[in-house]
């Protein structure tokens, strides 16, 4: 069995009388895409949150690498290799690639001057690395000229860059159209391949279907479902499962919720 | 479901896109031409200027005097023109560098005066513009006051501190001329003044400083996204005061430079200053927006900036139409960057 990257154990996050979070189990392997689905208020990004380090759970457990980890924190969670790509805001679009990439980690020498041919060099094989495969692009391309996708693709390469073990995607195609979304996807299966992880948080079901190699629905602060692709025959019964998830006994579905609680590892 | 990274465009836009896109490493003048935009447009504002000034009146722009006169005060332009791209790239606005001009040339005027060697009052006048700048900038980045507002208030402020310790007092610095900080920073080499020489070696470090160095990488950074630079671990509010801490350098460099020429410091030192240097550092192609610029190019507005002046009254027309020039030069040269510069959101 692969490496288990980080573990959550019966993670609870309450905000006064408040239930964000109520025993949540998550799990993330080497090598893995685990998508992690929930409708708006279902508490993704407060699950999110916890992993990154900058909110701490009320209770639970967290295992870096199988050992369990006392005062999580922000720079915890970076050291553990995990880094969170968030969906807007994340780029200086009116900057180089290169610059952005070392963005508060330039490659400095004598006295802070740049290291520029250095970062030219590790850029160019960053975006090979993650599937920049177009000539059209160098790392002297203003971000800004960038599509979408392909912007998500440069915030992936500076997670990379910064020893990411677990990349965090945080909704990454809910503002993209279809052709950009499959550039995102291409660059999560180059990092798959590079023997990474990701997280792939949406709630747009067909997309993470599309992607994930393992699927875990979030509703109101419980995890309702994990299920291997395998076990998924398609984004449909996803959709079905939440829709009974959501209400209960009103729709044949999958799985009893019950069910769930019990599968939820 | 594979992208097609090779046309990222769509079909019809991607042949004339990726021709604009191609970063042209593979043919230099391009590539200068792409990353120089701004200030190349600088240039060709200024040689089209002089060409108009020079077919007026082709006499007087081949005589030495004219360009002497300007290579005199340009360099005090210069080194606050170049600190103030830093500081609007960063997102922010200085407009208290004339008082500290004023003020650091009188803490030179003062220690010079007290007999000691000027090379101290320059280092004194560097402290002291230091000091300031760190106080500006404070202000503005912890106080969380609009850098617009808070500077001119500043500006004011401190004007006000010096009119009202001096009563409006002069300082003669006779001594000055026989010392070797002056034949050093002020005298004249082959008929050309020395402090230009200093503007340019200030001039190419600064350029250096925001293009090839950690401290310029950041400043544009921060102007272009603060949230993001935060994110990435990048002490937001460090880099702000940094920028005002530099142009408060600057400025201590600028008056110091400023009394030296004049042997004299007066208690309005600097103010004349205000407008002609924010007109350059806008003129040279850096926008007002944050997250890029152009220190060459600022420098280059400087210069046009300066001839305006000379050159009106040299092309034989009344003083009366310097302001109209000045006015016109502003604009047309916005309209240029505007349509010469793309923003990216």
């Amino acid at each position: 069995m692969a490496e288990r990257i980080i573990e959550l154990r019966d993670i609870s996050k309450s905000y006064g009388q408040v239930y964000a979070l109520g025993g949540v189990n998550l799990s993330v392997d080497r090598g893995e895409v685990v998508g992690l689905i929930g409708d708006n208020g279902a508490g993704k990004s407060t699950l999110i949150k916890i992993l990154s380090g900058v909110v701490k759970p009320t209770s639970g457990e967290i295992l870096v690498r199988g050992q369990p980890v006392t005062g999580w924190s922000a720079a915890r969670s970076r050291d553990a290799g995990i880094e969170t790509v968030f969906q807007d805001r994340a780029l200086a679009v009116q900057q180089t690639i290169v610059r952005n990439i070392f963005m508060g980690r330039e490659l400095t020498g004598f006295m802070g001057w740049l290291k520029v041919n250095k970062e030219i060099q590790e850029a160019s094989r960053l975006m090979r690395e993650i599937g920049f495969t177009s000539k059209v692009f160098t790392p002297h391309s203003i971000v800004g000229q960038l599509s979408g996708g392909e912007r998500q693709g440069v915030a992936i390469a500076r997670a990379i860059y910064k020893k990411a073990e677990l990349i965090v995607l945080d909704e990454p195609t809910t503002a993209l159209s279809l052709t950009e979304t499959a550039k995102v996807f291409h660059f999560v299966r180059q990092v798959r391949a590079s023997g990474r992880s990701i997280l792939f948080i949406g709630h747009n079901i067909h997309h993470v279907f599309d992607i994930a190699d393992r699927f875990v629905v979030l509703d109101r602060g419980k995890v309702a479902l994990t299920a291997d692709r395998s076990e998924v025959k398609s984004a449909e019964d996803l959709i079905n499962f939440m829709e009974d998830v959501a209400h209960p006994g009103g729709l044949p579905g999958l799985h009893e919720p019950g069910d769930a609680e019990q599968r939820a590892r | 479901m594979e992208p097609d990274l090779q046309s990222p465009l769509g079909g019809t836009h991607g042949e004339t896109a990726g021709k604009e896109w191609r970063h042209p490493s593979d043919n230099w003048l391009r590539g200068f031409i792409l990353d120089n935009r701004a200030s190349l447009g600088t240039l060709a504002v200024f040689i089209v200027m002089m060409a108009v000034f020079m077919i007026a009146n082709p006499t007087v722009f081949t005589t030495w005097y004219l360009y002497s006169s300007v290579l005199t005060t340009l360099p005090v332009a210069l080194f606050v023109v170049v600190p103030l791209v830093f500081v609007v790239t960063c997102g922010e606005i200085d407009l208290s560098f004339p008082a500290t001009m004023g003020f650091a040339s009188w803490v030179f005027a003062l220690v010079v005066q007290a007999g000691y060697d000027p090379f101290l009052g320059i280092a004194a006048a560097i402290v002291t513009g230091t000091l300031l700048g760190f106080l500006v900038g404070s202000l503005v980045v912890y106080g969380g006051l609009s850098s617009l507002i808070a500077t001119l208030g500043m500006n004011f402020l401190l004007r006000g501190l010096i009119q009202i310790i001096n009563e409006g007092k002069s300082t003669a610095l006779t001594s000055l001329a026989d010392s070797w900080a002056y034949k050093i920073f002020s005298s004249q080499i082959y008929g050309i003044p020395v402090q230009i020489f200093w503007a340019i070696a200030f001039v190419v470090l600064s350029a250096l400083l925001y293009n090839r160095h950690r401290f310029g990488a950041q400043v544009r950074v921060v102007g272009d996204n603060p949230d993001s630079a935060q994110q990435m671990g990048i002490d937001v509010k460090r880099v702000r005061v940094k920028v005002f801490v530099f142009v408060g350098i600057g400025a201590a460099i600028a008056g110091t430079f400023s009394v030296m020429i004049n042997f004299t410091w007066w208690p309005t030192a600097g103010d004349g200053y205000l407008l002609p240097v924010l007109a350059s550092v806008f003129v040279g192609g850096t926008p007002t927006w944050g997250g890029i610029g152009t220190v060459v190019g600022g420098a280059i507005g400087a210069v046009t900036v300066s001839f305006i002046q000379t050159g009106v009254v040299a092309a034989g027309l009344s003083g009366f139409y310097v302001q109209f020039f000045n006015g016109l030069i502003i604009i047309l040269s916005l309209l240029g960057h505007k349509w010469n510069q793309a923003r990216y959101r």
